[in-house]
């Protein structure tokens, strides 16, 4: 299985996630992330999907979702030429003991304390969905609590907007 | 700008959308409706007896007209009643509209009495749909749920509209012009893709038209009939594409796939190149797909893009309207022999030809005194003529309808093709009357399917919708009991229907017939089948249900038993056609 990320352009109105998320189900299609937000136009909005295909059945995705009526566009963004970033959030056991050490896998990977108990640190990591595991396999032998990571989102490199280009043609 | 309530706005935009006839029933939630369409002057409403009833009837309709169809139901289970014909809509893409009523706004999501979340359950099963609770919304909603259904490629559009929404007070303004920034149908190919399908038609000496509903769809008889004559090769026509070339038309082999025949299944079989015109290499076409066509380079044209690749690859795929694809093609292929390329298919047609004449369409003669049910379908055809319309249910009625019917002209030909929904005949007779006034109409329905949805014939006969039912009665749920002769040996578990074979008729179709207020006639014997359709050509101021009781055991061949290759058809009961190889 192949990892492709999609960005999908949508309008901004109800059961868009719906029919969207329904279609790779029925069509027996594997999300691996799904990802939904606004984007600077405010009836559109921007999902990024990470599916597990092959080549072919990949087609047969961005072509099924077209069908939709309210997918404005697709476009696949590759791993060199965009930026893709997923959000996570770790409760890492942290006593006194292991405190310091904790903290210092922390600020090697440039990760971020948001809350602190008395046995316990909450750390937030952004980053590529590698460094994340990376980040994971380290603080593992620590012991973690709670995890929670939301889905990749992704954005091509350069000045070029994939909204504009397709707000224009519509 | 009028001041009006969002019932009234509904019907108005109805009217502005030129509808003349919906099929439905009322109830709580869609009662706020009903009442202004009692008012409107050109939109007839069709009480049916069923839901599913009424969206078949738009299915009928549409079929037969080209127009949109419409039906109509109120929430809960009149809605859910409209989930098969929907379904069957979406398959076989039928451009339709179904107006659902909606419990009001306030109470969605409660469990309300009479709620089901109908938008989202047929999400799968439309081509979009919409839930409106506020009343401005109607007539845009309505505007673009029209031109979604019948545009690109057709399919059905549910509109929900909540009790609320209908009854609150809004203003009603009209245009056609929809914003649908996501939905841009393509309907004009791409010129090099055509020009490339062009050169390989001219070169090619063993190609075959393969050609689907889409044809029909696109309104482009006439352009295949052009096609065919200029390339001189050899069309097949799916079950959908009945009638999109004449069956008399020399070069056509009829209909390929499961029960096609041996010289449509093996001129695609053993083509050199196969294009394929808004058709979608469906399992009932192919077969087992990995032996499918296994020589063939293939063009493929589709207004569905998603449809061209999707079971076997397309060597040129070509993204348009059948119509405009023809044309196209028509000139290319004019240029091509222009410059004095044209390929010689005189082998092939020996080939084939052979082919026919070894292996043409028949039928064995049941026992002596048995009526034949080809016998007494191809007799209704001939009787009836090409200028009738022929609408089947779903089963063994419905292969005979399709292979001993000759179709001169297109959409003469409407039946339930991708979903196989049993019992779709009398009511898509009845909404392809309504559509076709002058026509006759056929409903060639099996035992099974009749008692499906006879309880049409009642708004056939109190709406003056003389249609014409001949219920093929062999007593059973005669495919599948076909399937059990043939891999089930012989245990018939749950097929036998008691409708005439163990001398009850359970029920009686004459006398069901007559409760309904229409002529019920019967034929029992193979030298009254011909005086009793005439008998029924003559009744045409009411429905007539013939019941002819035939000969239980006569079964649909050719067959391409499900998931075998096409390569081993078998002609009629343990025989194999010999593929003699082409000189």
């Amino acid at each position: 299985m192949s990892k492709h990320t999609l960005s999908v352009l949508v309008e901004n109105k109800p059961g868009v996630l719906t029919r969207a998320a329904g279609l790779f189900a029925r069509r027996g299609f594997n999300i691996h992330s799904l990802a939904v937000g606004p984007t600077e136009h405010s009836d559109v909005s921007r999902m990024t999907v990470v599916v597990d295909v092959e080549g072919l059945p990949l087609e047969q995705v961005t072509k099924q979702l077209n069908k939709l009526v309210n997918v404005i566009k697709i476009v696949e963004l590759e791993t060199t030429s965009s930026v893709q970033r997923e959000l996570l959030l770790v409760k890492i056991k942290a006593d006194i003991n292991s405190r310091s050490n904790v903290l210092e896998t922390v600020r090697l990977f440039r990760a971020k304390v948001v809350d602190v108990a008395p046995d316990a640190v909450t750390v937030e990591v952004t980053g590529n969905p590698d460094k994340l595991e990376a980040f994971l396999k380290v603080i593992e032998p620590f012991g973690v609590r709670e995890l929670v990571q939301s889905g990749l989102v992704a954005i091509g490199r350069g000045s070029r907007s994939i909204t504009d280009r397709s707000l224009r043609s519509a | 700008m009028t001041t009006m309530t969002g019932a009234q706005s509904l019907v108005r935009s109805l009217e502005s959308l030129g509808v003349d006839v919906v099929f439905g029933i009322p109830g709580g939630a869609i009662l706020p409706l009903y009442d202004p369409l009692m008012d409107s002057r050109s939109v007839r409403h069709v009480l049916v007896r069923h839901e599913q009833g009424a969206g078949h009837a738009a299915e009928g309709y549409a079929q037969a007209t080209g127009r949109v169809g419409v039906c109509m139901a109120t929430s809960g289970p009149g809605a859910t009643n409209l989930v098969t014909p929907i379904a069957d809509a979406y398959m076989d893409s039928v451009p339709m509209v179904a107006i659902t009523g909606q419990v009001p706004s306030a109470a969605i999501g409660t469990d309300a009495f009479q709620e089901a979340d109908i938008s989202g359950i047929t999400i799968p099963i439309t081509k979009h749909n919409y839930l409106v609770t506020d009343p401005a919304d109607i007539p845009h909603v309505l505007a673009e749920a029209f031109h979604i259904a019948g545009s690109g490629r057709p399919g059905p559009v549910l509109v929900d509209v909540s009790k609320d929404a209908l009854q609150a007070q809004t203003t009603f303004s009209w245009t056609d012009k929809v914003d649908l920034p996501g939905y841009r149908p393509v309907s004009k190919p791409h010129g090099k893709q055509v020009q490339q399908a062009a050169k390989l038609l001219a070169e090619s000496r063993r190609p075959v038209l393969y050609v689907g509903g889409g044809v029909l769809k696109a309104r482009a008889s006439a352009e295949l009939r052009r096609l065919a004559d200029l390339t001189g090769a050899p069309v097949v026509t799916t079950l959908m594409a009945r009638g999109a070339l004449p069956d008399s038309h020399r070069q056509h082999l009829g209909m390929p796939g499961m029960h096609g025949t041996v010289a449509a299944v093996a001129a695609l079989q053993q083509a050199d190149l196969l294009v394929s015109l808004g058709a979608r290499f469906d399992d009932r076409v192919t077969g087992k797909l990995s032996t499918f066509a296994p020589h063939a380079v293939v063009v493929h044209a589709d207004i569905d893009p998603a449809e061209i690749g999707k079971n076997r690859t397309a060597d040129v795929p070509i993204v348009g309207d059948a119509k405009e694809v023809l044309i196209e093609l028509i000139a290319a292929i004019e240029a091509e022999h222009a410059e004095g390329r044209q390929a010689d298919l005189g082998a092939w047609w020996r080939h084939l030809d052979r082919l026919r004449e070894t292996y043409p369409l028949g039928h064995a003669a049941p026992p002596a005194g048995e009526v034949s049910p080809q016998h007494v379908i191809s007799r209704i055809g001939k009787i009836s003529g090409p200028e009738s319309l022929y609408v089947a249910g779903v089963g063994q009625h419905q292969m005979w309808a399709s292979q001993f019917i000759s179709y001169e002209h297109p959409n003469t030909w409407i039946n339930s093709g991708g979903l196989g929904t049993m019992g779709f005949a009398v009511p898509a007779a009845m909404g392809a009357k309504l559509g076709m006034p002058d026509r006759t109409v056929w409903a060639i329905d099996g035992d099974g399917c009749f008692q499906m949805t006879n309880q049409e014939l009642a708004t056939c006969v109190i709406n003056d919708i003389p249609i014409k039912v001949a219920v093929i009665n062999n007593s059973s749920l005669g495919m599948v009991r076909q399937w059990q002769t043939l891999f089930y040996n012989e245990r018939y578990s749950n097929t036998d229907l008691h409708t005439s074979a163990d001398g009850r008729r359970i029920p009686d179709f004459v006398k069901l017939a007559e409760a309904y207020g229409a002529v019920g006639l019967r034929c029992e014997r193979p030298e009254d089948v011909d005086a009793t359709i005439e008998k029924a050509m003559s009744i045409n101021d009411v429905p007539v249900v013939v019941d002819f009781v035939v000969y239980r055991d006569s079964m649909v061949w050719p067959m391409v038993p499900a998931g075998v290759s096409n390569d081993d058809i078998l002609y009629a009961r343990d025989l194999t056609p010999t593929w003699d190889r082409e000189e």
